[in-house]
C-alpha cells in the first residue's frame, strides 16, 4: 500500500496555517474561515479514507493489523541513533486521525459562527490549523523523538488558543500556566526518550514495541534503585503523559485552560490534545505490559483511577460550567488510563487496551458536543456560570437536545455511546482490579449526577433575569452540534474489539450483562438524585452542601491544590531560588569582581607615590636597589 | 587572492572606503555593501567548501600559508573546516542585520560602521586562523573595539560598564596568552622548531604535566568570553550599556569565540588535560546553566534578562564541549549557531522596543502586541525558539547535546546533565514572563498607542536573522551532518 500520500493529511492544516498566519492583515475574515473548514475538509476526507483502506483493504496480514511505516532521517546523533521523520499507520494512529479530523472539521464549522465579529478572527484560524497540523503529526510518528516534537508544538499551539484573549489578565495566566506545568512533565518525558535512546539503542516504536525485540527482551539488564532502567523510563515518558492529559498531580492547568474560547476548549482540551497522554501510554502499551511484569503499567492504573475519583469530586462543585466539562474530562482521561493500566496482551486479555481506545474515540465525541453546545449557552446569556442559567430550553431547542445526548452518553446510559465503551473498560477492570472497578462504577454514578446537575441547571429550573432574550445559535453553530449528536448515538455500535486490540488479532466482545445493569443502574441513580436536587429550584442542594462542611469546601476548593503550587512557585522557587540567585549574583560574584578591580586601583593610589618624578628619589632607591643585589650576592657566593 | 583571505581583506577596503565618507547615508551604504559582499562570500564559501569535500579529506581545505615572523616561526595561516564554515556564515549574517538595525544611528555614524567592521575583521581572522599566535592577534582586534563601542556610542553608566567588560575580557586574555605559550614552548618535545601551527601541534604529543598546567588556563582564557559562571558579570552590564548593533554582535559572535577557542586549542591540542579537568568544568557549566536562568527570572531589564539568558545557554556550549564526545560537540557548535541568531534577534528586538518607547523596563511596559504586532510577534517566536521549541534551531542544537551528555554513564555525569536539561523548564518560565508582562495584557501607557510600526530596514534586519533560525529548525540534516563530518579527527584524541 502506497502510504505517502497521508502526508497531505497534516501538511494541508500547515499550508493553511501558513497562508492564514502570514497574510492575516490582507485576507478578509469571511474568507479565511472558509479557507481553514476547506483545508480541513479535504484532510478528513483523506482520513476517512486512509481508515477505509487500513482496516477493509490493505492493513490486515494473515488476519493481523500489522503497521505500514515509512519514514525518513531529520537529523543523525550518532551512527546508529537519529531523529526520523514519518508515518506509522496502525489501528490506532488511523483511528486517531478520524477523531481528530472529524472533531476539528466540526470546531472549524462551529468557531465559523461562534468567532463572528472577533478582531482576530484570522489568526484564530491560522492557530487551530498549527494546532490540527501538530496533532496529526502527532498520532502518525514513528519514533520517540518525532512524537516529543510534535507533543511540544500542540503544547505551544495550545499556549496560544488559551492566551487568545490576550488582553485578559487571566487568560495570559491561564495560558502560561498551562505552558509551564506541561513543560514541566515534559521534562520528565525527555529524560525518559534520553533513557529509552540510550539502554534500548533505538527511538523507534517499531523496534521497542516488539515483544520479542531486545528492547524489552533485555529490561532487566540495567537497574537503578531497585527498579529495571527502561521502567524508569517508561515512568518518566508517563509523567509526560499525565502532564498532557491532566492526571494527578498535574491538572491544575486543565480547568484554568477553559479562558480559552471554547471552540478551542472543545478541540483541544476536551477531545484531541488532552488524550495524547492516553495514547502515547497506548503506543508504548508492549513496552509498558512487558517491562518488569508490567509495574509501569500498574502505576498508570493507579494514577487513572484515582485521578478520574478526584476530578469527578470536584466537578460536583463547581459552579462555571466549563470547568465542570473540564473536570470531567479529567475523569474521563483517567478512565482511559485505568482501562489501559488494567489491560492485558493476548486476544481477550487485551480488552482494556480495546476499552480504553474505544472510550477516547466516543469521548472525543460526546465531549466535543458538550462543550460546543455550552458554547452555545454561554453565546446565548453570556456568562459561564450555572447561577445565570435556567429554563433556557425553550430558548435554544437544539441545543438542548444535543446537549441531553451528550449528556446521556457520558453517564453511560443505552444505547448512547458512552455506554458501550464504558461497559467495557469496566469488564475489564472487574477481571484485573477490584478495587479500581468499584473506583469506576462510583464515579459513573458521580459522572451521571454532576452532568445532569448542570443539564437540569442549564435547561430546567427557573428562568433567569436576561438582558437579551437569549436565542437560539446560528446554523454554523447547531449544524456541527447536530452531528455530533448523532454520531454520538451510532459510534457506539462500532465493533471496536475487531479492529483495534493490543496484538492486532480482533477479538468479539460480548454485553456483560450483570456489570452492564449495575452500571446502568447507577447511572440512573445519579441522573434521578440530580433530578430531585436541580430539576427545580429548590434548597436541598445547599443544605446537603452544608452537611458535608468541610468536605465540601475542600472540594470546592478543588483540594487546594493550586495553593500548593503557588507557594512552590512564587513563594520558594520565585521568591526563594530566583530571588536569592539575582543577589548572590550582584553581591558576592560580581561584588567579588568589582573589589578586585577596586583593590587593584586602591593599591596602585597607595603605591604611586613612589614615581614621584624626583631625581633624588630615584637616586635613592637606585643606591638601595644595589645595595641589596649586592648582599644577596654575596650571601649566595659565599655559601 | 585566496577565498579566505577574502573576509579579511573585504572589511579592511569597507572600512578605507569608510573613512573617506562623509555623513551617515553614505556611511551605511558603504557598510551595507560591504556586509553584503561578506554575506555573499560566505554562502558562496558554503558551496565551494561541499565541492572541496568531495575532493580533499584533509582536517582543514582551503589552506594558506606565510610566514609572518620566522624568529618564532609564527605564520599567516589559515583553513577551514565545517565547523568555522558555519561560523562565518553565521558572523556574516549578523553583520549584515547588524548594519540593517543601526540604519538611523545618530552619533558619529562613521566611526561606528567603522568600529563595526574591525570587530568583524578580528572575529573572521579568528575563526579562519589556524596559527595559534594569528588567532590571539585577531581575537584581541575583536575585543578592543568593544571597549570605544560601548564607552562612546552606550547608555546609562556606560563608562563602568565598558571598563568593566575590557578589563575581565584582557584579564582573560592574559590567562590565555599564558596557555598559548605554555602549548608553544611544549609543540616540539624532540628539540626541534617550535611551532604555532595548530595542525602540526596535534601530531606532537604535548607531555601530560604540561597538558594538565595549561589546559584550565586556555579553558577560563576562552571560557570567560563564553561568559562561563562565575567570570560572567561583564555580561549583563556590558549589554545593558552596549548600543543595540553592538549587543546583537557582541552576544551574536563574539561570545562563540569562546566555545569555538575551547573546541579547537583546548580540546583539540590539550585532549589529555580536557580528560582530566573535565568534571570540574562540567560543574562550572551546569551551576551557569541553571544559574544563568535562575538569574533570568527576577530581572525587570530586556537587557539584563537576555544576558542572564545567554550566560544559561552558553552555559550549555561549554558544558556539551566537556562531554567529549561528537554528539555532544556537534551540539554545542549548532547551539553557538542558534544562540548566535537568536540573541541578535532579541536584541534587535529590544533595540526596536527601547527606541520607540524608551524604556527597558518590563514593568513598565505592557500589551505591545497591539501597537506595534510585527515585532511583538516577533519576539514571541524567538522567545519560544530560545525555549527550544522544536522547528527552530535551539531544539535541534538542545537534542544534541543532551543525547551527547547522556551517553555518560556514570552518576555524576547523570546528574549534571539532569541539572542541566531542568533548565529548559526555568527557561520557559521567564521568557512567558516577559511575553507576558511586556507584550500580551491591556496596553498600559496611552503614549504607546501611537508608536512607529515597523519599519522596512527593520524587517529586513529581523528576517535575515529569523529565516536561517527556522530553516535550521526545519531542515537541520545538512548543517548537521556538515558540522559531524568535521568532528571526526578532533574526537580521535579524547578516545
Amino acid at each position: 500500500m502506497d502510504i505517502r500520500y497521508i502526508y497531505l493529511i497534516p501538511f494541508i492544516p500547515l499550508v493553511v496555517f501558513l497562508l492564514l498566519g502570514l497574510n492575516y492583515k490582507r485576507i478578509k475574515p469571511s474568507v479565511s474561515g472558509y479557507i481553514g473548514v476547506f483545508g480541513l475538509l479535504v484532510s478528513a476526507v483523506l482520513s476517512y479514507y486512509t481508515a477505509y483502506q487500513y482496516f477493509f483493504v490493505h492493513g490486515k496480514v494473515n488476519g493481523i493489523y500489522k503497521p505500514i511505516i515509512d519514514r525518513h532521517v531529520w537529523m543523525n546523533f550518532t551512527d546508529s541513533l537519529a531523529i526520523d521523520m514519518g508515518l506509522y499507520i496502525d489501528a490506532i494512529s488511523v483511528m486517531m486521525l478520524v477523531v481528530v479530523s472529524t472533531i476539528s472539521l466540526m470546531v472549524h464549522i462551529y468557531s465559523r459562527g461562534y468567532m463572528k465579529g472577533d478582531d482576530g478572527y484570522t489568526k484564530f484560524f491560522a492557530f487551530l490549523s498549527l494546532f490540527t497540523f501538530s496533532m496529526f503529526g502527532l498520532v502518525l510518528s514513528t519514533n520517540l523523538f518525532q512524537i516529543y516534537i510534535f507533543w511540544e508544538l500542540v503544547g505551544v499551539s495550545s499556549f496560544l488558543l488559551i492566551g487568545y484573549y490576550y488582553t485578559k489578565p487571566s487568560a495570559i495566566a491561564a495560558a502560561k500556566k498551562a505552558f509551564i506545568v506541561t513543560r514541566f512533565a515534559d521534562l520528565g518525558f525527555l529524560i525518559g526518550i534520553l533513557i529509552m535512546g540510550y539502554y534500548t539503542g533505538t527511538f523507534d516504536f517499531e523496534t521497542l514495541n516488539n515483544p520479542e525485540g531486545s528492547a524489552i527482551l533485555n529490561w532487566a539488564s540495567t537497574s537503578f534503585m531497585g527498579l529495571s532502567v527502561i521502567t524508569w523510563g517508561l515512568l518518566l515518558i508517563f509523567v509526560g503523559g499525565a502532564g498532557k492529559s491532566a492526571m494527578m498531580p498535574f491538572h491544575i492547568w486543565l480547568p484554568d485552560a477553559m479562558e480559552g474560547p471554547t471552540p478551542v476548549s472543545a478541540l483541544i482540551h476536551a477531545a484531541t490534545m488532552v488524550v495524547a497522554g492516553v495514547y502515547l501510554v497506548a503506543r508504548l502499551f508492549p513496552m509498558f505490559y512487558f517491562v518488569e511484569d508490567g509495574f509501569a503499567l500498574s502505576i498508570v492504573a493507579y494514577v487513572g483511577g484515582i485521578s478520574s475519583l478526584f476530578a469527578a469530586v470536584i466537578a460536583i462543585t463547581q459552579t462555571d460550567i466549563k470547568r465542570v466539562l473540564a473536570f470531567s474530562t479529567m475523569s474521563q482521561l483517567g478512565y482511559m488510563m485505568m482501562a489501559l493500566g488494567v489491560s492485558g496482551y493476548d486476544g481477550h486479555e487485551g480488552v482494556g487496551y480495546m476499552a480504553s481506545m474505544f472510550h477516547l474515540f466516543t469521548h472525543a465525541m460526546f465531549k466535543a458536543l458538550l462543550f460546543l453546545g455550552a458554547g452555545s449557552v454561554i453565546h446565548a446569556v453570556h456568562s459561564n456560570y450555572l447561577k445565570d442559567m435556567g429554563g433556557l430550553r425553550k430558548y435554544l431547542p437544539i441545543t438542548n437536545i444535543t446537549f441531553l445526548i451528550a449528556a446521556l452518553a457520558i453517564a453511560g446510559i443505552p444505547p448512547f455511546a458512552g455506554f458501550w465503551s464504558k461497559d467495557e473498560i469496566l469488564v475489564a477492570a472487574f477481571e484485573n482490579n477490584q478495587l479500581l472497578y468499584y473506583i469506576g462504577v462510583f464515579v459513573a454514578g458521580l459522572t451521571a449526577f454532576y452532568m445532569f446537575r448542570i443539564y437540569f441547571g442549564i435547561f430546567w429550573g427557573k428562568e433567569k433575569h436576561y438582558d437579551h432574550p437569549p436565542h437560539e445559535s446560528p446554523v454554523s453553530m447547531t449544524v456541527p452540534l447536530m452531528i455530533l449528536g448523532a454520531l454520538s448515538v451510532v459510534v457506539g455500535f462500532i465493533p471496536f474489539s475487531e479492529f483495534v486490540t493490543p496484538d492486532g488479532k480482533g477479538f468479539e466482545a460480548h454485553l456483560n450483562y450483570p456489570l452492564a445493569t449495575i452500571a446502568v443502574t447507577v447511572g440512573i441513580i445519579g441522573i434521578a438524585l440530580a433530578w430531585v436536587f436541580y430539576k427545580k429550584e429548590n434548597n436541598l442542594a445547599d443544605t446537603y452542601a452544608k452537611r458535608f462542611g468541610v468536605f465540601y469546601k475542600w472540594a470546592y476548593h478543588k483540594f487546594y491544590f493550586d495553593e500548593i503550587y503557588l507557594f512552590i512557585t512564587k513563594k520558594i522557587l520565585f521568591n526563594g531560588v530566583a530571588a536569592s540567585v539575582a543577589l548572590f549574583d550582584k553581591k558576592v560574584v560580581d561584588g567579588t569582581m568589582n573589589q578586585i578591580g577596586n583593590k587593584t586601583v586602591f593599591t596602585s593610589e597607595k603605591i604611586k607615590g613612589i614615581q614621584s618624578g624626583k631625581l633624588q628619589d630615584y637616586a635613592l632607591a637606585f643606591v638601595g636597589g644595589v645595595v641589596v643585589l649586592v648582599m644577596i650576592f654575596i650571601y649566595f657566593w659565599t655559601e | 587572492m585566496d577565498i579566505l583571505t577574502l573576509f579579511i581583506v573585504v572589511p579592511i577596503i569597507t572600512i578605507v572606503v569608510l573613512v573617506f565618507s562623509k555623513g551617515l547615508k553614505q556611511a551605511r551604504i558603504i557598510s551595507l555593501v560591504g556586509s553584503l559582499v561578506q554575506l555573499g562570500m560566505a554562502i558562496n564559501l558554503v558551496f565551494a567548501y561541499f565541492r572541496e569535500r568531495e575532493i580533499n579529506q584533509d582536517i582543514m581545505v582551503f589552506t594558506k600559508d606565510a610566514v609572518w615572523f620566522k624568529t618564532f616561526n609564527i605564520h599567516y595561516n589559515v583553513g577551514v573546516d565545517g565547523i568555522s564554515v558555519a561560523l562565518l556564515l553565521l558572523t556574516s549574517i549578523v553583520v549584515l542585520a547588524g548594519v540593517f538595525i543601526s540604519w538611523k544611528m545618530k552619533e558619529l555614524p562613521k566611526e561606528f560602521f567603522i568600529s563595526l567592521l574591525v570587530l568583524s575583521t578580528g572575529v573572521y581572522g579568528f575563526f579562519i586562523s589556524i596559527d595559534l599566535f594569528t588567532m590571539f592577534v585577531f581575537y584581541e582586534i575583536a575585543v578592543i573595539p568593544m571597549y570605544l563601542l560601548i564607552g562612546i556610542w552606550g547608555t546609562g553608566p556606560r563608562e563602568y560598564s565598558a571598563m568593566k567588560l575590557t578589563l575581565m575580557l584582557m584579564g582573560a586574555s592574559a590567562v590565555l596568552l599564558v596557555g598559548i605559550l605554555g602549548i608553544y614552548f611544549n609543540s616540539n618535545a624532540d628539540g626541534g622548531a617550535l611551532t604555532f601551527n595548530i595542525l602540526e601541534i596535534a601530531q606532537v604529543n604535548i607531555p601530560f604535566e604540561a597538558q594538565k598546567l595549561f589546559f584550565p588556563l586556555v579553558f577560563i582564557g576562552f571560557a570567560v568570553l563564553s561568559a562561563l559562571f562565575p567570570f560572567h558579570t561583564w555580561s549583563p552590564d556590558g549589554h545593558a550599556s552596549a548600543p543595540t548593533a553592538v549587543s546583537m554582535l557582541h552576544a551574536g559572535v563574539l561570545m562563540k569565540l569562546g566555545g569555538y577557542g575551547v573546541f579547537r586549542v583546548a580540546m583539540f591540542l590539550l585532549p589529555e588535560g580536557a580528560l582530566t579537568w573535565s568534571n570540574f568544568f562540567i560543574v562550572l557549566a551546569a551551576i551557569g546553566v541553571i544559574y544563568g536562568a535562575f538569574g533570568a527570572i527576577k530581572q525587570k531589564d530586556l537587557k539584563y534578562i537576555n544576558a542572564y539568558s545567554s550566560v544559561s545557554h552558553l552555559g550549555l556550549v561549554l558544558f556539551a564541549l566537556l562531554m567529549l564526545n561528537k554528539t555532544a560537540w556537534n551540539g554545542a557548535i549548532l547551539q553557538s549557531l542558534s544562540h548566535g541568531l537568536m540573541t541578535a534577534l532579541f536584541f534587535a528586538l529590544i533595540g526596536m522596543i527601547y527606541g520607540r518607547t524608551g524604556t527597558r523596563d518590563i514593568t513598565k511596559l505592557g500589551g505591545l502586541l497591539k501597537v506595534i504586532p510585527v515585532i511583538s510577534a516577533t519576539y514571541v517566536i524567538v522567545g519560544l525558539a530560545s525555549l527550544g521549541l522544536p522547528g527552530f534551531s535551539g531544539f535541534v542544537a538542545e537534542m544534541n547535546i543532551f543525547v551527547g551528555a547522556f551517553q555518560h554513564e556514570d552518576l555524576f555525569h547523570r546528574i549534571a546533565t539532569i541539572v542541566s536539561v531542568s533548565a529548559i523548564v526555568v527557561t520557559a518560565v521567564y521568557i512567558l514572563r516577559v511575553v507576558g508582562i511586556m507584550l500580551m495584557g491591556p496596553v498600559k501607557n496611552k503614549k504607546y498607542l501611537t508608536l512607529q510600526r515597523v519599519t522596512w530596514y527593520e524587517k529586513t534586519g529581523i528576517m535575515l536573522l529569523l529565516i536561517p533560525i527556522i530553516g535550521m529548525g526545519v531542515a537541520p540534516l545538512w548543517i548537521s551532518d556538515m558540522i559531524l563530518e568535521s568532528l571526526q579527527p578532533f574526537i580521535k584524541g579524547l578516545i
